[in-house]
Parts: structure tokens; C-alpha cells; sequence
């Protein structure tokens, strides 16, 4: 309930509420749009930008087309494909040595003051090859379930419920 | 679909990455708003999803917020936009016709829209069907090929065609062999038998009449689940006549005379 006052007073230009969601999201969303854009400075730009643009466009926001992070999340793809599109990308672009999300938590040195981190660690660790895939076009790539089975030569269905069980794993390691 | 089956199905760990249509992220809200144990479960996947994408934020410091703000120019106390004061204009009759313009433009818009999504769902339907019929297709495709197989065999010069009559355990059944002497092969068709009973099974037997010397040619195993009751057989005999007794299953060492069901004579000069 709480998260829904606070996006209702974002939307009505609270920079307070603004403040609060940019602490829940900034890590998850600066995660992902390095993910894709693999730079760190970059990335940081790229995050800055997607909050702004948030916070501009808020009132294109409804909790009837999807969920608040998941809008957030949105954004922040297209930006850092943008990015990733751009000329200027191309000249500063860095060799760096994560092709994958799995590299990035797996190398993550920062991640043992957080929350769960043991947990989640141990997740990465014992995650199934076809999960890896799956996880990383899903929910970093941003690609539709339909796209998602067509690249990995799946049923639809089975995108589903194949996530499903990723997911779960998951949710035991964070215990949520 | 309850709540259980709909949270089972995995819809809302794709809703939450984002990764399905509007109408199916419409029907998700709903849900959420309808089952509480729906909701609960979508605040549980996303609070893994923002757990497990923050754990790639390798940084050992993250961007302040005033840095955000700095760019926005937003103060602390800013918390609603100061309000324009709207200024008035005298109403002409102008205004009225470009209201009235606005509003028929806007109207058309909704109506452009709302054809526009009919027509996305109705190329999402024609798709699905497209996709059955080149299944179906395929399916009619390859039912012709081995028909066409089978054509040709019986097409072959020197096929030896051998109709079997029903006998007295069973007048109306008949069945034919097509015997291909120099492959050594038999074709049945036993379209005319009946149903074999449970436990019970066809056998085909080659017969020699003088004297009377009968050699299993083999047992048919799938009579049921095989669609047109074509079957084939190696016959390495100099057979003077096909008969097809019903035994048990897994056939018997010689033929129960009892149960004969067909029996034909191989034309004496082929």
C-alpha cells in the first residue's frame, strides 16, 4: 500500500517520494542498463538520464499497464539500447569483461554489505544454463516472451514455466 | 482459472520483467486487484527481481540523489508545480467551431483506435489459425507421401493380388494380400477385419495345401492404433494360400482352425 502513496505522490511532483524510489530502484536499475551498455560511466549517465526522464514523464505512468519498477525497468532498456545505438557509444565503448549478468554478481565485490548477499551468490552459483539464458533475455534484455521463444527455439509456454521454476529458486535464495 | 492455477502458470514473473502484450498486463492488474494472494505473489517476484538486479550494481558508491535533483533544479520544499493562473478569453464564435472541430477530430481518434486494436487481435487470431492449418498441412502432406508409397507398391508389375474371403467364424470379414515375390514381402490390407477382442491378436499364416502345412508369417500387434490398417510382412515362402486366424496374444505355434477368419487361394498361374 505504501509504494502506491508513494508513486501517487511522485506523479503529483513530490521530490521526497522522488527520493524514495530512487533508493529502492537506482542499484536494480543502474544493474541493468550495465548490463547492456557494460561501462560504468556510461551506465551511470544512462541512470541518471532514466530518472529524469521518469520523473518528466510520470504522468505517463498507470498502474493498469503494468507495475511501477517494471515501467522503470522499461525505460531504462531503451535508453541503454539507445546508448549502446549511438555514435558516440561506439568511440568510448570499453572492452569489458561482462558479457552477462552472472559475471557481474558473480565478480561483484560490493555485494557483501548488501542484503541477502551470501544468498543470492549461492543462487548464481548453482544456476541451471538454460535459467542463465532465460533470466538474461527476460529480464535484462527486456525481450517478450514471444521473442524469448523464438530465439531460444521453445514453446511459448514453456517460457513460462521454465521461469517460473528460475524464479523460484531465486525467491528461496532471498528468501522471498 | 483460480488463483492457484494463475499464479501456477508463471504469468507473473514474465509480468513483472515486463514481457507481455497490454491486454494480458490489463488482465494481471485485474487479478491483482480481484485475489490479494495474486498481489502478494507479484510484490513477492518483484522484490527477488530488484534484489537480483541490484546485485549486478558492482559500484562502490552510488550516484546521490542531489545529483538528479541538481539537474531537475527541484528544491526540498518543491513539492507541487506553481499553479499558471489560466487566462480567459472572450468566446467568439470562432472558438466555439474549433471546439467543436477538436471534438469530432478526438472523437475520430478514439474510433482509429479502438479499430486499430480490433484489428490487432483479429491478426493475432488469423496468425494462431494460420499456424494450425500449416500444421494440419503438414500433417495432410505426409498421410499423402506414405499413400502414394503404398500406390506405387500395389502398382508393381508383378504384385501377386490375393483376396481373402470370411469364413465360418466370421462370414462378413475379408481382407487382400499383395504379395511382392522378388522383395519377399506381403502388404495387407485388412480393412474388413473386425476389432480384435482384448487379449487377442491376428495372426497371418503362408499355407502350403498338399499337404496341408501352415508357417507364421507373423503377428499384428498394433491392429488398433494403426489408422488404415495397412500392414507388412516378410514372406520367404512359396505360399499357396494366406489365411489370418485370430490367437492369443502374442500368437501361437500353429493356427487355431476354429478361429479362422479369412482365407484365400494364390491363383495357381500368376
Amino acid at each position: 500500500m505504501e509504494l502506491e502513496i508513494l508513486i501517487e505522490q511522485f506523479q503529483n511532483k513530490d521530490a521526497k517520494a522522488f527520493e524514495s524510489l530512487y533508493e529502492m530502484y537506482n542499484e536494480s536499475i543502474f544493474g541493468v542498463i550495465n548490463t547492456i551498455v557494460k561501462n560504468d560511466d556510461i551506465a551511470a549517465e544512462v541512470l541518471q538520464d532514466v530518472f529524469i526522464k521518469a520523473w518528466n514523464k510520470s504522468d505517463a505512468y498507470t498502474a493498469k499497464k503494468g507495475r511501477f519498477f517494471t515501467w522503470l525497468l522499461n525505460i531504462a532498456r531503451n535508453a541503454a539500447i539507445d546508448k549502446v545505438r549511438s555514435k558516440s557509444f561506439k568511440n568510448a565503448q570499453q572492452n569489458q569483461d561482462i558479457d552477462f549478468f552472472v559475471h557481474s554478481i558473480e565478480s561483484n565485490d560490493n555485494l557483501e554489505q548488501k542484503i541477502n548477499a551470501i544468498g543470492i551468490k549461492k543462487y548464481i552459483g548453482k544456476l541451471a544454463e538454460k535459467c542463465k539464458q532465460l533470466i538474461d533475455l527476460i529480464y535484462f534484455k527486456g525481450f517478450t516472451q514471444k521473442e524469448t521463444a523464438e530465439t531460444l527455439e521453445i514453446p511459448l509456454g514453456t517460457v513460462k514455466t521454465r521461469n517460473r521454476n528460475c524464479i523460484s529458486e531465486l525467491r528461496k535464495a532471498l528468501e522471498v | 482459472m483460480d488463483s492457484k492455477e494463475y499464479i501456477a502458470s508463471g504469468i507473473l514473473e514474465l509480468y513483472v520483467a515486463g514481457a507481455l502484450s497490454e491486454q494480458e498486463n490489463e488482465q494481471v492488474h485485474a487479478m491483482m486487484q480481484q485475489y490479494p494472494e495474486v498481489k502478494q505473489e507479484v510484490l513477492s517476484i518483484e522484490a527477488a527481481i530488484v534484489g537480483l538486479t541490484a546485485a549486478t550494481d558492482h559500484r562502490k558508491t552510488t550516484i546521490p540523489f542531489s545529483s538528479i535533483q541538481e539537474k531537475l533544479q527541484l528544491s526540498e520544499n518543491d513539492t507541487k508545480e506553481t499553479p499558471v493562473i489560466p487566462i480567459k478569453p472572450k468566446p467568439s464564435l470562432f472558438s466555439y467551431v474549433g471546439w467543436a472541430a477538436a471534438i469530432v477530430f478526438a472523437a475520430g481518434l478514439v474510433f482509429t483506435m479502438m479499430l486499430k486494436n480490433d484489428v490487432e487481435s483479429q491478426i493475432e487470431i488469423v496468425r494462431a489459425e494460420r499456424e494450425a492449418l500449416k500444421e494440419q498441412i503438414y500433417q495432410a502432406n505426409s498421410d499423402l507421401t506414405a499413400a502414394n508409397e503404398l500406390l506405387n507398391v500395389l502398382r508393381t508389375k508383378d504384385i501377386i493380388s490375393v483376396p481373402l474371403g470370411g469364413q465360418a467364424v466370421s462370414p462378413d470379414s475379408y481382407a487382400k494380400v499383395y504379395w511382392d515375390k522378388s522383395a519377399n514381402n506381403v502388404y495387407l490390407d485388412l480393412q474388413g477385419l473386425p476389432v480384435p477382442p482384448p487379449g487377442k491378436v491376428y495372426q497371418v499364416w503362408s499355407l502350403k495345401l498338399d499337404p496341408l502345412t501352415p508357417t507364421s508369417l507373423g503377428v499384428i500387434e498394433d491392429f488398433t492404433t494403426d489408422t488404415d490398417k495397412v500392414f507388412d510382412l516378410q514372406n520367404v515362402n512359396e505360399s499357396e494360400a494366406f489365411g489370418i486366424t485370430l490367437e492369443p496374444a502374442g500368437g501361437s505355434e500353429s493356427p487355431t482352425m476354429e478361429q479362422l477368419y479369412t482365407l484365400g487361394v494364390v491363383a495357381s498361374n500368376p
